[in-house]
């Protein structure tokens, strides 16, 4: 039993750990039934799977300098796969691809009728106020 | 190794094989996105992979493009997402399309045979007429 052999059967099993994601993204996004589902499978290859992926590569190669490569690789995505799935996530939302029968929680919408509701009685009571105005300004 | 190798990458097959069905089915425009974000993701296990079987470190830069450059495609799609109609966003069959084609020209006939009766080609536009 050689130090070789020990550290190709780590990089080994997380070269499998991270294809599994890869497979279970794809399965995930056939599968699943709306946009936020899909989104949410679609990221276990983007973070977890890469990294696992690059942590296997890195046993696997075995030489300093390019470690520090894959660290930005892992890195990078780390950084830029977030902003993908705002901007995706927020489209979806405008354009009702979002269905609130199959969500648990939806604070967003709750917020946003809030407000509605707010911005609509504000309006109610300056039409009274100004109406009132009115009124006093007749009789006078 | 050899079948780690191939386990892996049967997985990686299988896993980009199922997220282009998605790209295929649709059915609008950002979820075709997504299964697009998960067949680049694959791509990067893909080339890992490949790097650690064969041991090679020159393919590694490509690593670091796609993962910097690969959110680019989900952002610009996402600006432009408008509200689709029902049914919209599927792929057309050949019949439909050649239908829909038959249409467009029946309504271009209809047109010009409507706007200039007698004389087919009609004057030069901006003629001046008696």
């Amino acid at each position: 039993m050689t130090w070789d052999l020990v550290l190709d059967v780590i990089a080994g099993v997380c070269l499998l750990g991270g294809s599994f994601l890869a497979f279970a993204a794809g399965l995930g996004v056939v599968r699943f039934p709306d946009l936020l589902a899909r989104m949410h499978t679609a990221t276990k290859p983007q973070v977890l799977g890469l990294m696992l992926m690059m942590l296997g590569l890195g046993i696997r190669l075995r030489t300093g300098e390019i470690i520090w490569m894959l660290v930005l690789v892992a890195v990078f995505q780390l950084l830029t796969s977030p902003v993908a799935a705002h901007m995706v996530s927020r489209a979806g939302y405008r354009t009702g691809k979002v269905r609130r029968d199959v969500l648990e929680v939806d604070e967003l919408t709750d917020d946003l009728e809030a407000a509605r509701a707010e911005i609509v009685a504000e309006a109610m009571d300056e039409e009274v106020a100004a109406e009132r105005e009115a009124g006093e300004g007749r009789k006078g | 190794m050899t079948a780690v190798v191939l386990v892996c990458a049967a997985l990686i097959a299988a896993g980009g094989v199922l997220a282009l069905v998605r790209v295929e089915k649709g059915p609008s425009m950002l979820d075709r996105t997504v299964a697009l974000d998960v067949v680049t993701s694959i791509l990067v296990a893909a080339v890992a992979l490949e790097a650690a079987w064969s041991r090679r470190i020159d393919t590694i830069p490509i690593l670091v493009v796609l993962a910097l450059v690969g959110f680019i495609s989900s952002v610009t799609i996402a600006r432009f997402a408008a509200v689709e109609p029902e049914g919209e966003g599927r792929v057309l069959t050949r019949e439909e399309i050649a239908a829909l084609e038959a249409e467009r020209m029946d309504t271009e006939q209809a047109d010009r045979q409507a706007s200039d009766d007698e004389h087919h080609g009609g004057g030069a536009s901006g003629e001046v007429k008696e």
